[in-house]
C-alpha cells in the first residue's frame, strides 16, 4: 500500500472513531431544546428553550447545583491546603519515613473508593455524620489526597531548594519560604490540582447518593437521579437540559486546565 | 550562616523535627480518618450481624467468620468474581488500553484539525459527571435511541441492554474510559524520540514491527502503570452499571460493587455488604501494591 493511501485510511479510521464516540452524546444536545424530545438524537421538531425554563428552579437545579458547589468547592479547598501543607516537609527535608510514607500514598492514590463505601456509611452511621455535609465534604477531600499529595509534591520537587535558601538566610522560617517562595512558583499546578479534586467531586454520583438522604443537601449529580427515578413520567428533554447545566461547570474547568497548560500535562503530574 | 547555629542537644532536635513534621499533621489526620478509618472498619463490621434498621443497626453482635463463611459458599459470589474479571478484562484491559493505544498510535503525526477532533471526541466522554455520561448511553442504547435509529435500515434494531447487557456495559466502559488511556500513551509517545523508528524504516522494517521492536519497548512503563490505572478504576466502576441495568437483567452484570450495594442496602445486611468490600479492597489492594511497586524508583 502506498504511503498516501495509507495515510488516508488512517485518516478515515480516526474520523470514524471521533464519530462512534460522538454519537452518544449527540441525544444530550438535540433532546434539551426539542419541545417533544424522543429518546433518539434528532433535529428538535420544535425548536424551544422551554426545557431549561422549566428546570431552572430552586429546588429542582439550583439548589441542588449550589450544594454541589459547596461540597466540591469546599472538598478541593481543603484537599489543595492539607497536600500543601503535607507535600512540603517530604519535598524538602530528609525524613525516615520519607519513601515509605510516598510508597503508601501511592498505594492509596489507586485503591477503589467504591469498595469503602458500605463501612463508610456504617462508620457515618455510628458517629451520626449521615446527611452532614461536612462529613461529606472531609470524606471527599481525604478520598482525592493522596492523588493532591503526590502531584503537589512533584511540581514543588521542580523548584530549585536555593531559592528558598536565601530566604532562609534573610530569616524566614520555613513556612514564611513556603508562603512566600515555593507557593508562588506553583500556583498553576496547584490550580490543577484543586480543579482536578473539584470536577472529581462534582461528577461523583456514589458518594453523595449513600451519604446525603436528605433532598435539600443533595447535590446535582442525585438531583439528576431523581429525575431518571420517576418511571414512566420521564421528560427526556429536561432531563438533557438539567444534564446541560449540570456538566458545563466541568467543561469550562477543564477547557481550562487544558489550555493553560496542555492537556496531557494534568496527567503526568498525576502518574509520571 | 553555619557559625550562628549551636550544636543542637537531643530533645531539641525532635522538638525541631516534630516541629517540621507538623505542617503534615492535617493530610493525616485526614486519611487516617476517612481512608484508613473505614477499611479498619469494614474489617470490624464484616465479623458482625450489622443491619441497615432494626435491632441488629443499633447494638450488631459479633458473629465471628460466619459472613466469612457464608460469603465463599455464595454462588452468587462467584457469579460476580466472574462477571468482574470478564468485566475488567473486556473494558479495561483490551478495550480502554487497547483503544487508547491505537488512537494515540494513529493520531501521532496527524494534522491538528484531525488529531483536535478525535481528541475532544474521547474526552468529552471522560470528563462529563459519571450520571450524565450513564444517561447519554441508556439514551444511545434504548430500543427507541440513537442506535436502533442508526440500524434501522439493517434490520439489526434491538433491546441492547436486554439481548446483551454485559457487552453493553463493557462496551459503555470503554466509551467512557478510552481517554485515560490515549491520554496517558500520548504523553508517553511524545517522549520517543523520532530519528530510531525512522532509522528503523531505512532498515526495512514495517510499520507493525517498527511499532513492536522499537516503540512498544520504549514505553514499556507507560503501558504497565496504565494497566494497573485502568484495572483499579474498572474494578470500582458502580455508577455506569447502576444506571444501565442496576446489575440485571437477572444477575447478568453484577459486578462486585453492585453486589456489595445490593447485599448492604437493597437487602439491609451491613455487616455482609462489608465482608464483600472487604473482599474487593483485597484484590484492589493486590493491584496497587503491583503498581506502587513499578513505579518505587520514583519515591
Amino acid at each position: 500500500m502506498s504511503r498516501r493511501a495509507s495515510s488516508k485510511l488512517v485518516g478515515a479510521l480516526l474520523c470514524g472513531i471521533a464519530l462512534l464516540f460522538a454519537a452518544p452524546l449527540l441525544w444530550l444536545l438535540t433532546a434539551a431544546f426539542d419541545a417533544e424530545a424522543p429518546l433518539a438524537a434528532a433535529v428538535p421538531g420544535r425548536f424551544t428553550l422551554d426545557n431549561f425554563g422549566q428546570v431552572l428552579n430552586w429546588e429542582t437545579s439550583i439548589r441542588p447545583l449550589w450544594n454541589g458547589l459547596l461540597l466540591s468547592g469546599g472538598a478541593a479547598m481543603i484537599s489543595v491546603l492539607a497536600a500543601v501543607l503535607c507535600a512540603y516537609p517530604l519535598s524538602r527535608y530528609r525524613l525516615r519515613f520519607r519513601r515509605p510514607f510516598l510508597y503508601t500514598v501511592l498505594f492509596a492514590t489507586g485503591l477503589p473508593i467504591t469498595a469503602v463505601m458500605v463501612p463508610v456509611y456504617s462508620m457515618f452511621v455510628r458517629f451520626d455524620l449521615v446527611d452532614s455535609m461536612l462529613g461529606t465534604t472531609l470524606f471527599l477531600a481525604a478520598t482525592s489526597l493522596p492523588v493532591a499529595i503526590w502531584m503537589t509534591k512533584n511540581f514543588m520537587d521542580g523548584v530549585p531548594i536555593s531559592l528558598e535558601e536565601a530566604a532562609w538566610v534573610d530569616g524566614a522560617s520555613a513556612l514564611q519560604a513556603l508562603r512566600s517562595v515555593v507557593l508562588p512558583l506553583i500556583v498553576p499546578g496547584l490550580s490543577v490540582v484543586g480543579i482536578f479534586t473539584f470536577i472529581n467531586a462534582w461528577g461523583n454520583f456514589f458518594v453523595p447518593f449513600v451519604l446525603l438522604l436528605d433532598p435539600a443537601k443533595q447535590p446535582a449529580a442525585v438531583g439528576v437521579f431523581a429525575f431518571f427515578g420517576q418511571g414512566g413520567l420521564i421528560a427526556y428533554g429536561q432531563l438533557a437540559a438539567y444534564s446541560i447545566l449540570y456538566t458545563a461547570p466541568v467543561i469550562a474547568l477543564y477547557l481550562m486546565v487544558s489550555r493553560s497548560l496542555g492537556g496531557a500535562f494534568t496527567l503526568t503530574g498525576a502518574i509520571k | 550562616m553555619t557559625a550562628a547555629v549551636p550544636r543542637p542537644d537531643i530533645s531539641r532536635r525532635s522538638a525541631a523535627v516534630s516541629r517540621r513534621l507538623l505542617p503534615m499533621a492535617p493530610a493525616v489526620l485526614l486519611l487516617g480518618l476517612f481512608v484508613a478509618g473505614p477499611i479498619l472498619w469494614s474489617v470490624y463490621v464484616s465479623f458482625t450481624n450489622a443491619a441497615l434498621t432494626g435491632a441488629a443497626a443499633t447494638s450488631p453482635e459479633f458473629v465471628g467468620l460466619e459472613n466469612f463463611r457464608r460469603l465463599f459458599a455464595d454462588p452468587a459470589l462467584w457469579h460476580s468474581a466472574w462477571v468482574t474479571v470478564v468485566f475488567t478484562v473486556g473494558s479495561a484491559v483490551i478495550g480502554q488500553n487497547g483503544l487508547g493505544l491505537l488512537i494515540a498510535v494513529l493520531s501521532r503525526n496527524r494534522n491538528r484539525l484531525l488529531r483536535n477532533t478525535v481528541g475532544v471526541a474521547v474526552v468529552s466522554a471522560w470528563v462529563l459527571p459519571e450520571l450524565v455520561a450513564a444517561f447519554a448511553l441508556y439514551a444511545f442504547l434504548n430500543p427507541e435511541g440513537t442506535l436502533n435509529a442508526l440500524l434501522g435500515g439493517l434490520g439489526m434494531e434491538q433491546e441492547w441492554l436486554y439481548s446483551a447487557p454485559l457487552l453493553a456495559v463493557i462496551l459503555g466502559n470503554v466509551w467512557r474510559g478510552t481517554a485515560f488511556s490515549m491520554l496517558v500513551y500520548q504523553a508517553a509517545l511524545s517522549e520517543v524520540p523520532t530519528e530510531l523508528a525512522e532509522a528503523a524504516e531505512v532498515d526495512g522494517a514495517g510499520a507493525l514491527r517498527r511499532f513492536w521492536h522499537v516503540t512498544l519497548p520504549m514505553i514499556r512503563r507507560s503501558v504497565l502503570t496504565n494497566l494497573m490505572l485502568v484495572t483499579l478504576q474498572t474494578l470500582g466502576v458502580f455508577t455506569l452499571i447502576y444506571v444501565l441495568t442496576a446489575g440485571g437483567p437477572g444477575d447478568a452484570t453484577q459486578t462486585l460493587p453492585l453486589l456489595m450495594y445490593d447485599e448492604a442496602f437493597e437487602l439491609d445486611e451491613i455487616g455482609y455488604g462489608a465482608t464483600i468490600s472487604l473482599v474487593l479492597l483485597a484484590v484492589g489492594a493486590l493491584f496497587a501494591v503491583i503498581y506502587a511497586r513499578t513505579l518505587r524508583e520514583e519515591v
